[in-house]
C-alpha cells in the first residue's frame, strides 16, 4: 500500500516553501536553454551534462547530510582527488574493485572526520579543514604529483561510456541510485530522523535518548563515501586518477546544498533539492558554454567564478529575506 | 508500599568541588513528588545522576527494588525514566510527530517508518490531554506550554513509569499551568510516578504528595506535604529558623512609599509586532513601578519597546521634556535608561570577559580618552561597586562565569548602576539568585530609587511585586488594563486584578 | 583545600600576564622544539639568509593572521582571504604599468598601493555587510569573494603572469632596513597596533564582547552591526596589503595563485594562536606565533628534504593537535 502522508500535497508545500525557488528557477533556466539553443535538449548535450555534473550531485548529496546534521566537511575535494588515483591504480582489476575500493577509501577518510569530531571534540570546520590538507598530501605522495592514468583494456572504462540498460550512462543510473537511496535514508529511516534532530538541537537529542554520536559519523563517513564515489567518476571521465583535482569543490558542493534551501545551521534541508541546486549550478555553465558557441559574446571561462560567485549571492540574499520574514511571522 | 526509585548516599563531586555529599531519594509509584532547594543545593544534579547525564561517584541507585546502572539518558528512557527539562529537551525545527516518535518510530514491513501510523498515534496520545493540533506541523509554531505538553505525550508514549518535571512551569501562564496539572493527575491515576521539581512552592501544595528538601549537596527532609507549612519549608530549605524569616519579612525592597516625582517616561497606547497591543505606563522619579501580569501578557514585551529594542507600531513614548523615545539601545543607553534583562547567561554576561569588562561594557563610551579606554578610572568606578554592591570575587580581573548566579546579578547591576541612569527596567532581577544575594539585591535598588531612580520592575513573584512596587500597572494579554496604588496591593488583589477580566474596546 | 586555592588565585594572576597566555597555549613550547630540533639537524640553520628567508615568506601569513583574528574573534571567519589577496596583487600592476603611472612615477605608485588597498577594504565591507543585515552565516558570506574574487582578478589580468620591474613597488617585499626585510617590521608594526586595538580601545572591547556574546553586547548598546563591518574590514585591508607584498616579493602577479589556500594558513596560525573559534578572544601575539610555527614546520620539512606534499600533512596534523589542546583545556 501507499504511504498516502507522503504525498500530502499541503504538507509538501508547506515544508517546501524554503527550495520551490530553486525548482522555479532550474526549470525557467531549462527552458531558457530549450527555446534559445538548437541542441540543447540533445542526447549528447543531456547525457554529456549529466556525466560530468555525477560527481558534483554525489559528494552535494553527502555534504547534505553533513550540512542537515549541523556540521560541514571541507575535506570533499581533496578526498575525492585522492581516490580518483586510487580509482586509476586500482582499474586494472575492473570496475568491480576500483569502484568499491575508491568509495572504501572515501569511507576511511570519512570515519577520520568522524574520529576528530565526535571521539577528539574538534569543531567539524577545523577537523575537515585538516583532513582536507591531509587528503591532498596523500593524493600527491601516493601518485607521485602525476596523473595516474586508468588501465583503458579494464571494464572501467564502461563507466562514463557505456549505457546502462541502452539508456543512460551507467555513471548517470548509480548517481541516481544513490540520489533514491539517500533520500529514503533521510525519509524513511531512523537514523536519517536522527540527522535532523540532531542538527536541529544535539543537546536536545542526546537528552531524547538519540545515539548522537553514531548519527553523527554516519554523516562524516557517508559523506567520505560520497567523495569516494567522486572521485571515481572523475577517474573514469578523465581517463586518469588526477591528484590536483578536487579545489574547491567542497565549496561548489555547499553552494547547491544552500541554492537547495537547506538550512546551512543544520535542522532541516532536503535531497532533492539539492540535486536541484547542484543541477542549477552546472547548467549555468552549461549555458554559458552555449552562449560562447554563438559567438554573439564570448565570456571567458574566469567569467564563470564571477557568475558563480554573483548566483550564490542572489540566492543567499533571497534567502536570508525569506528567513527574516519568516522569524518574525513566529514571534 | 514498595519503591519505585530509590536513591541512596549518592556522592558527586566537579573538579573535586562536591555537588552531592550524601543524597537520598525515594519514590513510590503513582505518587508525584518533589524536590525542592535553593540553588545549588544539588537538585538537578541528583535529577542527572537518576537521568543518566551524569555518573555518581558513589551510592546506589534501585529501581523496583532492583540495583540500575544508568549511564547514558537512552537506558534511563529504556527503565521507564523520561525528563522534561526546563530548557526544553525537543528539537523545534522537526514535526510534533517527529518529537513524540523520535528513535521509536512504528516500522513497515520493510523496515522503514510508517508515518501514517507514526502521526495517528501521536495524535491519539495528544488527544487523550485534550489536545487538538496539527502533529505534522514544526513543533516551534506551537507555544511553550503545548511543547511542553509535546513532551510529556513523548514519555507516556515510551510507557515511562517516572516522568521528572524540571521547572516546568516556569515559562507556563496560568491557564496552561492547570492543563498541565491536569495532565500530572491523569498519570498519577494511570499510576506513573512524577518528581516535580519547582521554586514555586504555591504549586506543590496543589499536586504534590510528598517533598523531600535538599541543601548544600544533602537531602535534609522528607514530608508528606500536606504535613508541612510554606514557612517550616522555607526554614528547611534555608536552614534557618522560621521565627527569624517571619520577622525579617520575605522581600527587601518594601520601604518609604513617598510622594511621586516628576514623569522620566511616558508611554501612551503603545503597540509592537511583538504581542503588545495597547499599553500605558509612566516611570517617576524616585519610584518604582511594577508590571504585573501573567507570562505571555507583554510585560517583557512593553520593556523591549522602552528600551528601543522593538520598534512601535503605533502609540508614543517620550521621555520627560518631551524629548522623543529612543530607536535603538544605545540611544537608551546615551539618555540615561538601562535594561536588566532576564536571561542573565544568554543576554547578560559576556562569559570570557573579567568582572571588569563586564561591569563597564555599557560605559564604555563614556570611557574614552584620546581614542582608549580610560584604565585609571575603569578600575576606580569597579573598585567602587565591588565594594559598595559586596560582590564576591576574588579581584576584578576574575571571569564572570566563574562567580555565582546572585553575584552575576550584582555585576550586571553594576553595569547600568555605573552609567548613573534616571530609569533602570529590571526584568526578573532576582530569579535563579539565592535567598541571601534576592535581599542584598532588593536593598541596593531601593537604595537608588531613595536617590532618585526611577526603577519599571517585573517580576513574576507577586510577593516581590507587592512589597516592592508603589504602583503596579496591570497587563493582560498585550494591554494594560489597572493600576494598583501602594500601599494597599496585597498578593489577594494583585492577583484579582490580573485575573480580573477585563473588557476591553477592540 | 586552602593550598589549593593559593595556586589557583597564582595562576589567574600569571594569566594576566600576556608571557602566560602564550606558554599556557604550549605554542611556545612548540616553537623552541622546533627552533632546537632545527638547530641540531638543518644544516646552515643558523645563517642570516635562512632567517630572512623565513621572515619574508612568514610575513603575509602573518598579516593575514592577524586580520582573520579578528574577525574568528567576533565569532565569525574569513574564506575570502586569499581570493582579496589575488585581486589586490592583480589591480597593483594594472596601475603602475599603465601609460598613466609611466608619465607620472610617485603618483601612479601612490595609487598602486591605494587603490588596491581600498578595493580590498570595500570587499571587507561587503563581507561584513552580510554577516551583519543580511545575517547571513560567516562560511557563506564569505564564500561569495571566495569563488568570485579570484574570477575578477583572473578577468582583470586576463589571466595572464603579469610581470614587471619597479624597485620602488618592490621595496615592500624586497626591502631591507639594517639588514632585516621590510615586511618584519611592518609584520611587528601591524601586530603592535592592532594588539593596542584590541587591548585598549572601546572598539576593540566591543569587538570582544560582541565575539563573547552579542545578544548582551546589543542589550549594552553596542553597535553590534558596526563592530562586526570593522572587523571584517581590517581582515580585507590586511588581506589586500598581504597581497601586494606577494606581488613585491615575486615581481610579478599571478592572479590564479596569489593568497591560494591562504584562508587555510590564516585560520591555522590564528588557531594554534590560541584563537577560540566560538569567538571572544583574540591573542595577536598569538597569531603572529602561530604563523611563526606553521611556517618553520614547513621550511624544517623541505629543508631536510621531506617533499612539499608531506608538509601539507605535517600541517593537518599541527591543526588538529592545537585544537584538540585548545578543546582538552576547556573541558
Amino acid at each position: 500500500m501507499l504511504d498516502t502522508s507522503a504525498f500530502d500535497l499541503r504538507r509538501y508545500i508547506q515544508g517546501n516553501t524554503h527550495n520551490l525557488g530553486v525548482w522555479i528557477t532550474l526549470f525557467a533556466l531549462i527552458i531558457f536553454g530549450l527555446l534559445r539553443y538548437e541542441n540543447f535538449g540533445g542526447t549528447y548535450n543531456v547525457s554529456s551534462f549529466l556525466n560530468y555534473n555525477a560527481m558534483f550531485i554525489v559528494i552535494s548529496v553527502g555534504m547534505c547530510f553533513v550540512i542537515m546534521a549541523g556540521g560541514i566537511d571541507l575535506s570533499v575535494g581533496s578526498v575525492a582527488a585522492f581516490t580518483s588515483v586510487i580509482a586509476a591504480y586500482l582499474s586494472p582489476y575492473g570496475i568491480q574493485v576500483a569502484l568499491p575500493g575508491a568509495v572504501l577509501a572515501g569511507i576511511a577518510f570519512g570515519a577520520l572526520n568522524g574520529f576528530f569530531i565526535v571521539v577528539m571534540r574538534i569543531p567539524p570546520f577545523i577537523a575537515t579543514l585538516a583532513t582536507m590538507l591531509g587528503a591532498k598530501g596523500g593524493a600527491l605522495v601516493i601518485s607521485g604529483a602525476q596523473t595516474i592514468s586508468i588501465d583503458w583494456s579494464s571494464n572501467f572504462t564502461k563507466l562514463g561510456l557505456e549505457l546502462a540498460f541502452g539508456v543512460l550512462p551507467w555513471t548517470i543510473v548509480i548517481t541516481a541510485f544513490v540520489v533514491v537511496l539517500f533520500w529514503i535514508i533521510l525519509e524513511k529511516t531512523s537514523l536519517g530522523r536522527t540527522v535532523l534532530a540532531i542538527g536541529g538541537g544535539e543537546d536536545a537529542s542526546a537528552m531524547m535518548g538519540l545515539n548522537v554520536r553514531r548519527a553523527k559519523m554516519f554523516v562524516y563517513v557517508l559523506s567520505g563515501g560520497c567523495a569516494g564515489m567522486a572521485g571515481v567518476f572523475l577517474a573514469s571521465g578523465f581517463g586518469a586518477g588526477q591528484p590536483l583535482e578536487g579545489i574547491g569543490w567542497e565549496l561548489t558542493a555547499i553552494a547547491s546544498v544552500v541554492v537547495g534551501g537547506t538550512l546551512l545551521t543544520g535542522g532541516m534541508g532536503s535531497i532533492t533539492a539539492t540535486v536541484a541546486g547542484a543541477l542549477l549550478l552546472g547548467l549555468v555553465f552549461n549555458i554559458l558554454n552555449f552562449e560562447n558557441g554563438r559567438g554573439v559574446i564570448s565570456l571567458s571561462a574566469y567569467w564563470q567564478m564571477i557568475i558563480r560567485g554573483a548566483f550564490l549571492f542572489f540566492v543567499i540574499v533571497f534567502q536570508s529575506r525569506v528567513a527574516n520574514s519568516g522569524k518574525r511571522g513566529t514571534h | 508500599m514498595p519503591n519505585l526509585i530509590e536513591m541512596n548516599r549518592i556522592k558527586k563531586s566537579f573538579a573535586g568541588v562536591a555537588a552531592l555529599q550524601s543524597a537520598n531519594l525515594n519514590v513510590t509509584p503513582g505518587e508525584v513528588h518533589a524536590i525542592i532547594g535553593q540553588n545549588g543545593a544539588g537538585k538537578s544534579t541528583l535529577i542527572k545522576i537518576l537521568t543518566g547525564v551524569y555518573r555518581k561517584d558513589d551510592g546506589e541507585v534501585k529501581i523496583n527494588g532492583n540495583v540500575a546502572v544508568i549511564s547514558t539518558p537512552r537506558e534511563a528512557q529504556d527503565a521507564g525514566i523520561a525528563t522534561i527539562y526546563q530548557e526544553l529537551s525537543l528539537v523545534p525545527l522537526r514535526s510534533v510527530t517527529e518529537n513524540v516518535m523520535m528513535g521509536y518510530e512504528p516500522r513497515t514491513r520493510l523496515g522503514l517508518i510508517n508515518w501514517t501510523a507514526a502521526h495517528k498515534r501521536t495524535q491519539e496520545i495528544l488527544t487523550r490531554f485534550g489536545i487538538d493540533i496539527d502533529v505534522r506541523a514544526q513543533l516551534g509554531s506551537y507555544s511553550t506550554a503545548i511543547q511542553q505538553l509535546v513532551a510529556i505525550a513523548r514519555a507516556v508514549s515510551m510507557n515511562a513509569q517516572l516522568v521528572i518535571m524540571d521547572e516546568a512551569t516556569s515559562s507556563l501562564d496560568d491557564q496552561e499551568i492547570e492543563i498541565l496539572f491536569g495532565v500530572v493527575r491523569e498519570l498519577k491515576k494511570e499510576g506513573v510516578a512524577v518528581l516535580y521539581i519547582s521554586h514555586f512552592l504555591d504549586e506543590l501544595y496543589q499536586i504534590c504528595d510528598r517533598v523531600t528538601i535538599m541543601r548544600d549537596g544533602q537531602t535534609v527532609a522528607q514530608h508528606v506535604i500536606s504535613e508541612t507549612t510554606k514557612l517550616g519549608l522555607i526554614s528547611e530549605m534555608l536552614g534557618r529558623d522560621p521565627e527569624e524569616i517571619k520577622a525579617a519579612g520575605m522581600t527587601g525592597l518594601g520601604g518609604n512609599s513617598k510622594a511621586p516625582g516628576e514623569v522620566l517616561l511616558q508611554a501612551k497606547s503603545i503597540e509592537t509586532g511583538r504581542g503588545l497591543k495597547d499599553v500605558s505606563v509612566a516611570i517617576r522619579k524616585g519610584e518604582i513601578v511594577g508590571l504585573g501580569g501573567l507570562l505571555g501578557s507583554g510585560r517583557t514585551e512593553a520593556a523591549r519597546a522602552l528600551f528601543g529594542l522593538d520598534t512601535l507600531r503605533s502609540g508614543s513614548i517620550a521621555r520627560g521634556g518631551g524629548k522623543s523615545a529612543f530607536k535603538t539601545p544605545a540611544e537608551a543607553i546615551a539618555e540615561g535608561v538601562g535594561f536588566l534583562t532576564e536571561d542573565r547567561k544568554r543576554e547578560g554576561i559576556i562569559p570570557h570577559m573579567s568582572v571588569r569588562e563586564n561591569m563597564t561594557l555599557a560605559l564604555l563610551p563614556q570611557l574614552k580618552k584620546m581614542g582608549h579606554v580610560d584604565r585609571k578610572r575603569e578600575t576606580e568606578l569597579v573598585e567602587g561597586f565591588i565594594k559598595s554592591l559586596g560582590i564576591k570575587t576574588a579581584g576584578m580581573e576574575q571571569p564572570i562565569r566563574e562567580l555565582s548566579g546572585g553575584n552575576q546579578q550584582k555585576v550586571l547591576l553594576a553595569r547600568w548602576l555605573a552609567l548613573e541612569p534616571d530609569i533602570l527596567i529590571l526584568d526578573e532581577p532576582t530569579r535563579g539568585v539565592d535567598v541571601g544575594a534576592k535581599l542584598e539585591i532588593q536593598s541596593i535598588i531601593r537604595e537608588y530609587v531613595d536617590k532618585g531612580l526611577g526603577i519599571l520592575l517585573i517580576s513574576s513573584e507577586f510577593e516581590e511585586l507587592v512589597e516592592g512596587a508603589d504602583r503596579i500597572v496591570v497587563l493582560q494579554d498585550g494591554y494594560s488594563v489597572s493600576e494598583l496604588q501602594n500601599p494597599g496591593v496585597t498578593e489577594e488583589s494583585l492577583i484579582a486584578a490580573i485575573a480580573h477580566h477585563h473588557e476591553r474596546t477592540a | 583545600m586552602t593550598q589549593d586555592n593559593h595556586t589557583a588565585v597564582a595562576s589567574d594572576t600569571t594569566r594576566k600576564l600576556s608571557w602566560g597566555m602564550i606558554t599556557q597555549n604550549g605554542g611556545v613550547v612548540a616553537l623552541l622544539v622546533i627552533l632546537l630540533f632545527n638547530v641540531l639537524v638543518t644544516p646552515n640553520f643558523l645563517h642570516p639568509q635562512t632567517l630572512f628567508v623565513n621572515i619574508s615568506q612568514v610575513a603575509t601569513i602573518a598579516i593575514v593572521a592577524v586580520g582573520m583574528t579578528l574577525v574568528i574573534a567576533t565569532g565569525g571567519i574569513d574564506l575570502s582571504v586569499g581570493a582579496i589577496m589575488a585581486l589586490a596583487g592583480a589591480i597593483a600592476p594594472l596601475i603602475f604599468t599603465s601609460a598613466f603611472a609611466e608619465a607620472n612615477p610617485e603618483l601612479g605608485l601612490a595609487l598602486a598601493i591605494i587603490v588596491p588597498i581600498f578595493v580590498a577594504l570595500l570587499c571587507g565591507v561587503f563581507n561584513g555587510a552580510m554577516v551583519s543585515f543580511l545575517n547571513v552565516q560567516p562560511i557563506v558570506a564569505t564564500l561569495i569573494f571566495f569563488i568570485s574574487g579570484r574570477g575578477i582578478a583572473l578577468v582583470l589580468t586576463n589571466g595572464n603572469l603579469q610581470t614587471f620591474s619597479n624597485p620602488a613597488f618592490s621595496y615592500l617585499g624586497t626591502g631591507k632596513i639594517l639588514g632585516f626585510p621590510f615586511q618584519g617590521y611592518l609584520v611587528i608594526v601591524i601586530a603592535v597596533a592592532v594588539w593596542w586595538l584590541m587591548a585598549y580601545t572601546v572598539f576593540g572591547r566591543q569587538l570582544l564582547a560582541v565575539g563573547g556574546n552579542e545578544r548582551a553586547a546589543q542589550l549594552s548598546g553596542i553597535p553590534v552591526k558596526r563592530v562586526k563591518i570593522g572587523a571584517y574590514v581590517i581582515c580585507a585591508g590586511l588581506s589586500g596589503l598581504a597581497g601586494l607584498i606577494v606581488v613585491a616579493i615575486n615581481s610579478a602577479s599571478d592572479a590564479a595563485r596569489i593568497g591560494n589556500l591562504m584562508e587555510l594558513d590564516a585560520i591555522a596560525a590564528a588557531v594554534v594562536g590560541g584563537t577560540l573559534l566560538q569567538g571572544g578572544k583574540a591573542p595577536i601575539f598569538g597569531a603572529i606565533l602561530g604563523a611563526i610555527i606553521i611556517q618553520l614546520v614547513k621550511y624544517t620539512l623541505l629543508a631536510n628534504g621531506v617533499a612539499d606534499e608531506v608538509a601539507l600533512i605535517a600541517k593537518a596534523g599541527i591543526i588538529i593537535l592545537a585544537v584538540y589542546v585548545q578543546q582538552a583545556r576547556k573541558e
